[in-house]
């Protein structure tokens, strides 16, 4: 079997393994994590760490492995978390659509079952966002924010365990096929 | 054509979203106005939400207060025991009521004693956003709040609002690094600008080197910026030291420290004084003037002084002292009296040796035509001596 035959079945039988979420899933899950953002913190000042948008972000565009439907998803989430927060719209709503849409491609190559690819891709895609935000940030809104690499990559490890149990609690959420 | 669409669909999809995005965050920007809309929509759809949670939150926190606790009641150890931690939990319970009770009553005396026309309003839910420096608040456009208005407490100022919607309004934390307010030292009057630094702290910027700022002084409002009044406090200073090219100067937010729950948001500000710094009195001693020296020359007006101890300090020799009694003895000498001297007259030789002789003839000449007859005489000079220690009555 020549490498581009073994490529393109790999990919194929990736794409079958397309997850489905009902539409009140779809719906629900984003607006309850951005929810949980802007109401949680109010008590447990620490929860404001966790990036439960960025983390359902992910993981709608790593399970149904469309492109599409990840930026999507990712842009909805985004321009949501912008209008609840102190940003000109489309600063979350830009870096989400691009998350969505590499998590999305990603999915299509990798084995998003399992914890450890998951725990990786966690961490990379909190970073990868981060430092999106930041470059928006500076080019566009010109403002002089510095990027903090310590600590980014602390709150990055912390995001990845999280999104790694949550992922496995939003897996029952699937449809069965 | 159609072949390439679709072989390049995917990423003609995201181009064209982010694109959209650019294009909206570009119309913000330039105009510098919000999409107004989209906001007020997201912002109506979430406050209901969260005050039904907050509703629920304590609802549920009631019920399990007042009925899950009890469940098992009947038994009699674990009665006693349900009791004591329903007991315990209803103490702190109350206490909480109590402190949030204080809390409103003191929000409620300051707005009364305030000059400021002042809203009273609660935090509702922070904004969106990993490192969050805003937060909302349960009242809105409708209640006249409007965008930029100053938020605070009696602590201290809190922030500005920094979109008023029609049930909620979005408050700007004085943490934020976008956040800016004028602000002036009680103790020297030293001004700057409030920054906050993104965390717990603020920075004072543009303050001189050369400026005085201590650690521990408190920073006022200046109300030059038009959002707070004049003179309500802000924090006290933690850390000053000299940098390059203003002072670094930290400050801690009085009005942030232990978490915010209501605030009072500023509808009309009316300036205040900024509070004296309370300083204790105490009694300066001022020792009597050295007694003249061997070597120390006395000009003669200067010995002749009369010593009240008052003004004894005046009494002491200068230099230009000295000089003027130079001259006024070199004046004498040669006969001439300052300011009266005709069109015509010979001018003062200021380079006339003064022989030993003039000097003191110059001096007793100048008593008898320039002092009144009352002057005490020169040996009557003497140092004062300190007060006497007075007896005690007690």
């Amino acid at each position: 079997m020549r490498y581009s035959d073994e490529h393109s079945l790999l990919y194929s039988q990736r794409e079958t393994q397309i997850s489905r979420f009902k539409a009140w899933v779809l719906l629900l899950v984003p607006l309850a994590a951005i929810l949980f953002q802007v109401y949680v913190p109010l008590f447990f000042q620490f929860l404001a760490y966790l990036d439960l948008p960025l983390i359902v972000t992910i993981y709608f565009a790593l399970m149904r492995r469309s492109p599409i439907g990840g930026l999507l998803v990712g842009a909805f989430v985004g321009l949501a978390q912008d209008s609840l927060s102190k940003n000109p719209l489309g600063m979350f709503g830009i870096t989400l659509t691009i998350i969505g849409y590499v998590a999305a491609s990603v999915g299509l190559r990798l084995d998003v079952e399992h914890p450890l690819i998951r725990l990786i891709l966690g961490f990379f895609f909190y970073v990868f966002h981060q430092f999106i935000f930041w470059a928006l940030s500076r080019g566009l809104l010109a403002q002089q924010v510095a990027f903090e690499t310590q600590r980014t990559l602390v709150l990055g490890l912390l995001n990845a365990i999280v999104a790694v149990s949550l992922f496995h609690f939003l897996d029952k959420l699937k449809e069965r096929s | 054509m159609e072949t390439l669409l679709n072989r390049y669909r995917n990423i003609t999809v995201l181009l064209l979203v982010i694109f959209a995005q650019l294009i909206l965050l570009a119309y913000q920007v330039k105009n510098d106005s919000d999409v107004r809309l989209i906001r007020v929509w997201a912002v109506t759809a979430v406050t209901p939400l969260a005050r039904t949670i907050e509703g629920a939150r304590g609802g549920t926190e009631g019920f399990l207060q007042n009925y899950v606790f009890l469940r098992d009641t009947h038994a009699e150890n674990e009665r006693m025991r349900t009791e004591l931690g329903r007991l315990k939990l209803e103490n702190q319970f109350l206490k909480t009521e109590l402190a949030t009770a204080d809390r409103a009553k003191a929000l409620q005396v300051f707005e009364q004693h305030s000059l400021s026309k002042m809203i009273a309003a609660r935090v509702t839910a922070t904004a969106a956003g990993a490192s969050a420096t805003a937060v909302f608040v349960d009242r809105g456009s409708t209640s006249g709040v409007e965008k930029g208005m100053g938020v605070l407490t009696p602590d201290g100022i809190v922030g500005k609002v920094l979109a008023a919607y029609p049930t909620a309004s979005l408050v700007l934390l004085a943490t934020d690094p976008s956040f800016a307010a004028g602000v002036v030292s009680q103790k020297n009057h030293v001004r700057g600008i409030l920054k906050g630094v993104g965390h717990g702290t603020c920075r004072v910027d543009y303050v001189q080197n050369e400026e005085k700022v201590d650690s521990g002084e408190w920073f006022y409002t200046s109300g030059d910026d038009r959002i707070f009044p004049k003179g309500m406090p802000v924090g006290q200073v933690t850390a000053a030291r000299p940098g390059n090219p203003f002072q670094e100067v930290s400050v801690d937010p009085a009005g942030l420290a232990g978490g915010v729950e209501e605030v009072l948001i500023v509808l009309q500000g009316v300036h205040q004084e900024i509070p004296d710094l309370k300083t204790a009195s105490q009694a300066v001693y001022v020792g009597p003037p050295p007694p003249a020296g061997p070597n120390d020359s006395l000009p003669a007006s200067a010995q002749d002084a009369p010593n009240t101890g008052t003004n004894s300090a005046s009494a002491l020799p200068t230099d230009a002292d000295k000089i003027r009694e130079h001259y006024k003895d070199v004046a004498n000498a040669q006969n001439h009296k300052f300011g009266d001297n005709p069109p015509g007259s010979k001018p003062v030789d200021f380079n006339f040796q003064l022989k030993p002789g003039d000097k003191s003839a110059a001096a007793a000449k100048s008593n008898t035509t320039a002092r009144p007859a009352t002057a005490p005489p020169a040996s009557a000079v003497k140092p004062a001596a300190p007060p006497a220690p007075k007896p005690d009555n007690q």
